[in-house]
């Protein structure tokens, strides 16, 4: 009986009766075996057989009791945020050219050089009064509620300020125009600011919409993730092959997948081979060819066959899941380097709004005439100047196309933190197995002598070590099988412990093991010395070093060693280019991992041989007392005591939950190089980050002064309140987009 | 002179208000038993949350709020950044396991927040 368990979201619940009603018509659907609504989470957990009842009965019995299901995919709800988010847009983008356009029609009839131009009626301040109202009070809606809403909570922010800013000078305009002798009686000139209102409104609206479009593409990343969700599967199910919605995918189901198509869930291939293109998860460009037994991701295209895996990790579970999970995480956290913007955000407006009153105060008092106007525009371009949102923005905006480039990339980054730390790493430790080499003994040299060559003595290699247990045996086996050898029959096979195996092929006894077995001498004498150099040569090379005897000859020697991963070079060299320390730790002796290390080019100092897996930590430990941030790269499963205690945690993993747990970084794709880019892309979200609270810092910590007037003693500068109301629009657009020009960073 | 003197006088109470109106604020800390509402609008309210150590506790914001300022919470504690739909439930589940006191705070970082794990 296929069980279906899912969670759907429920709208119109509001109390606990609700919950009482939303189950009780669930339960009565025949074959929902359990029904929990919960009132907290406005969710319902069912438990159904999908044979007997579809979410279709499950929607209408909600919807008969006067509540709505919502059916569709966790993927869906995305577009319902892009609608609000293009409302939103289109309402703004109205009132900011409506805004604009009135500002400018006020703007030109009041500009003394252009007012000429200008038709009459334009002139008349009524008329501009007429104009100005709507953009206040209806294009600049949104900063009244806002800031009313704000206040009510003892809270301000941006809005108040405008709204402050902008009422003042509207007010000020009206009064002008009604009591116009008043204040030509005080020495005032009787002249309104709505042009001022109105063009500062139309900016600010421009800058919110620029900046809000802008935005949205921060997270274009998340959604590109989200997107790769394939929608249904084609599952065998009783003998008959069914599409269904990826949500109704059981573990255990066994799925078809056709060439072209894209597999829906994570799983292990039971039947058929193709090659995958996972390039849009793991950041691995080139197809990975799959067979029977080998594991697929979700999400990922087949390319050429057709094949039927079974899945193994469905919904919240698949490796995709957990990418989008990793990178919502990481995009909501904060860097260290955000601790200051904090802070001054946080105490941001209301000191703006006392600078702004000690603006007006130290002008009304001590300003030249007309005071009250000096006083006036400076308090308005004080406060209009101020954008809390620009330090706001600088840094999440930056982390989050930062993690986002590094997600499609095949670099899941876990938090801002890491990705900040990545910068500063003055030193790297490298684990050598499974991170630098590939992990598998492989063949590496065949070194035959008289009388036979390579392939025969493979094939003997081959046919004795098929039958031993030993991790070096299976080097020499899989290699026999890669270069086609024929197997010979093995009449008896026997172990010799700390020596080899012996055994009999074609009636001749046959020896293979270690130096130990050449302390007996067998065959030529001459022989056995060129052997044993060789054997020394390959040694020294990190090799390790087999003799094969047949009926007492010496008839040649096999090396096997862990090959190192073709980019394991290039990579060391880049780091050190960039001025890090690199080091290689490993349970081999030193001789070997001296070998090793110097096939890499490092230095001697740098290997660290003989650590057992238990002391890796504490080494990792004794490099960051020289206070120095150190790095480290491993499987993540293996040492993660060692990434935990590192400063970064970088781990060549495929996503699974403990490696992502315990490292700060994971590489999906195992490329090596993937190290350098991440360092190069924590660098440029750095700067990305520093130019940003730059610009940020500057317009508000230098900008203001200049609004308050501070250059008018001197340099006779006063800056117009339209000029600060660009500047602001400007502020917010510029750290976004500086934010989104990350984006084509190449690392 | 007179006139200098009044409005001096009067903004330098004006500067005092605004200190004490928006920095002198007492906070009020309210428990979440097993969940917890909280209304998005002109900031949080409740905007001190008390939660326990080491246990699930769900907190449902509701924003009535259409200012872009609110229209995202972010915790960066718990690594939780969460766009909030006008007019819907978001809900978002905690299992603090240290005990502090944890910012949160609407995207752009204007309106705060503190949730206080006992």
């Amino acid at each position: 009986m296929p069980t279906t368990k899912n969670d759907y979201p429920i709208k119109g619940m509001h109390c606990a009766s609700c919950v009482q009603l939303i189950e009780k018509s669930l339960k009565g659907i025949p074959g929902v075996l359990e029904a929990n609504a919960n009132l907290a989470t406005e969710k319902a957990t069912i438990v159904y057989n999908s044979d007997e009842c579809t979410i279709d009965n499950l929607a209408k019995a909600v919807d008969a009791v006067g509540y709505k299901l919502i059916t569709t995919p966790p993927a869906i709800h995305e577009d319902s945020e892009k609608k609000e988010k293009q409302k939103e847009l289109n309402d703004l983008k109205l009132r900011t050219f409506f805004s604009l356009g009135i500002g400018g029609l006020i703007f030109w009839a009041t500009l003394p050089t252009l007012k000429e131009t200008a038709p009459s009626f334009l002139q008349n301040f009524w008329v501009q009064l007429l104009l100005a109202a709507p953009v206040q009070f209806w294009a600049g809606a949104g900063f009244y509620r806002a800031t009313f809403l704000a206040i009510k909570n003892r809270n301000a922010n941006m809005d108040t300020l405008v709204t402050i800013g902008t009422t003042a000078a509207f007010i000020y305009s009206v009064l002008v125009l009604i009591f116009s002798s008043f204040f030509t009686g005080q020495g005032l000139s009787a002249e309104p600011y709505f042009d001022t209102s109105t063009i500062i409104i139309g900016l600010i609206l421009l800058g919110r919409f620029l900046e809000m479009r802008a935005k949205s593409q921060t997270s274009e990343a998340i959604k590109k993730l989200i997107g790769l969700q394939a929608k249904t599967a084609r599952v065998k199910r009783d003998g008959q092959e069914l599409d269904i919605p990826i949500d109704q995918v059981l573990v255990g189901d066994l799925i078809i997948v056709r060439p072209g198509g894209k597999i829906p869930v994570d799983g292990v291939i039971v039947e058929g081979l193709s090659s995958v293109d996972e390039s849009m998860v793991t950041g691995e460009s080139l197809p990975v060819d799959k067979r029977a037994g080998d594991l697929v991701i979700g999400a990922t295209i087949n390319k050429t066959g057709s094949f039927v895996f079974r899945a193994t990790k469905v919904g919240q579970e698949t490796m995709l899941s957990q990418i989008i999970k990793l990178v919502q995480e990481a995009q909501g956290s904060k860097a260290p380097i955000q601790r200051l913007a904090d802070l001054i955000s946080s105490y941001f407006v209301p000191i703006v709004l006392i600078t702004g009153i000690a603006t007006f105060v130290v002008w009304y008092v001590f300003g030249p005439v007309p005071s009250f106007t000096f006083a006036f525009l400076n308090t308005i371009a004080v406060l209009i100047i101020a954008c809390p949102c620009a330090m706001g923005l600088a840094t999440p905006t930056a982390v989050m196309v930062g993690t986002g480039l590094g997600a499609e990339k095949g670099i899941l980054i876990k938090n801002a933190k890491a990705l900040e730390i990545a910068s500063k790493i003055k030193a790297i430790v490298f684990d050598k197995t499974g991170t630098l080499t590939y992990g598998k003994p492989q063949v590496t040299d065949l070194v035959p002598f008289e009388g036979w060559d390579s392939n025969k003595l493979l094939q003997w290699l081959a046919s004795i070590e098929k039958k031993s247990e030993h991790s070096l045996a299976e080097a020499i086996v899989n290699e026999g099988k890669k270069q086609g050898v024929e197997f010979l029959a093995l009449s008896s096979f026997e172990a010799i412990p700390g020596k080899g195996v012996k055994g009999v092929i074609a009636e001749k006894e046959v020896y293979l093991g270690n130096r130990s077995l050449t302390e007996d001498p067998q065959g030529d004498p001459l022989r056995l010395t060129s052997a044993l150099e060789k054997a020394s040569e390959l040694e020294g090379q990190g090799k390790t070093v087999m003799f094969l005897v047949v009926d007492k000859n010496l008839v040649g020697l096999v090396a096997v060693a862990d090959t190192l991963k073709e980019s394991a070079g290039e990579t060391v060299k880049a780091l050190e280019n960039i001025g890090i320390s690199v080091f290689m730790i490993t349970g081999d002796n030193q001789r070997t991992a001296g070998a090793i290390g110097q096939l890499l080019g490092m230095k001697k100092e740098n290997v660290l041989a003989q650590v057992l897996p238990a002391q890796k930590e504490e080494k990792i430990k004794e490099l960051q007392k020289n206070k120095q941030l150190v790095a480290m790269v491993g499987d993540g499963i293996n040492d993660a005591p060692a990434l935990a205690s590192s400063d970064l945690g970088l781990a060549m993993s495929t996503g699974t939950d403990v490696a992502m747990e315990a490292a700060d970084i994971t590489l999906v794709n195992k490329d090596l190089k993937s190290v350098v880019a991440t360092i190069n892309l924590s660098k440029k979200t750095l700067q990305t980050i520093k130019l940003n609270l730059v610009w940020a810092f500057g317009y508000n910590v230098l900008l203001i002064p200049v609004a308050a007037g501070i250059l008018y003693p001197f340099f006779g500068i006063l800056l117009n309140p339209i000029f600060a109301s660009l500047a602001m629009a400007l502020s917010s657009v510029s750290v976004v987009s500086n934010s989104l020009l990350l984006k084509r960073a190449k690392i | 002179m007179l006139d200098k003197i009044l409005v001096a006088i009067l903004g330098g109470g004006l500067i005092v208000f605004i200190y004490w109106f928006f920095l002198g604020k007492k906070e009020k800390i309210v428990r979440a038993k097993n969940s917890l509402e909280i209304l998005v609008e002109g900031g949080y309210k409740p905007d001190v949350i008390s939660i326990p150590l080491g246990k699930e506790t769900t907190l449902n914001f509701f924003r009535k709020d259409p200012s872009s300022c609110l229209e995202e919470v972010v915790m960066p504690d718990f690594g939780i950044r969460k766009f909030l739909p006008l007019n819907e439930k978001v809900s978002v589940v905690l299992n603090p396991k240290t005990k502090g006191e944890f910012a949160f705070s609407c995207g752009m970082n204007m309106f705060h927040g503190k949730i206080v794990v006992s």
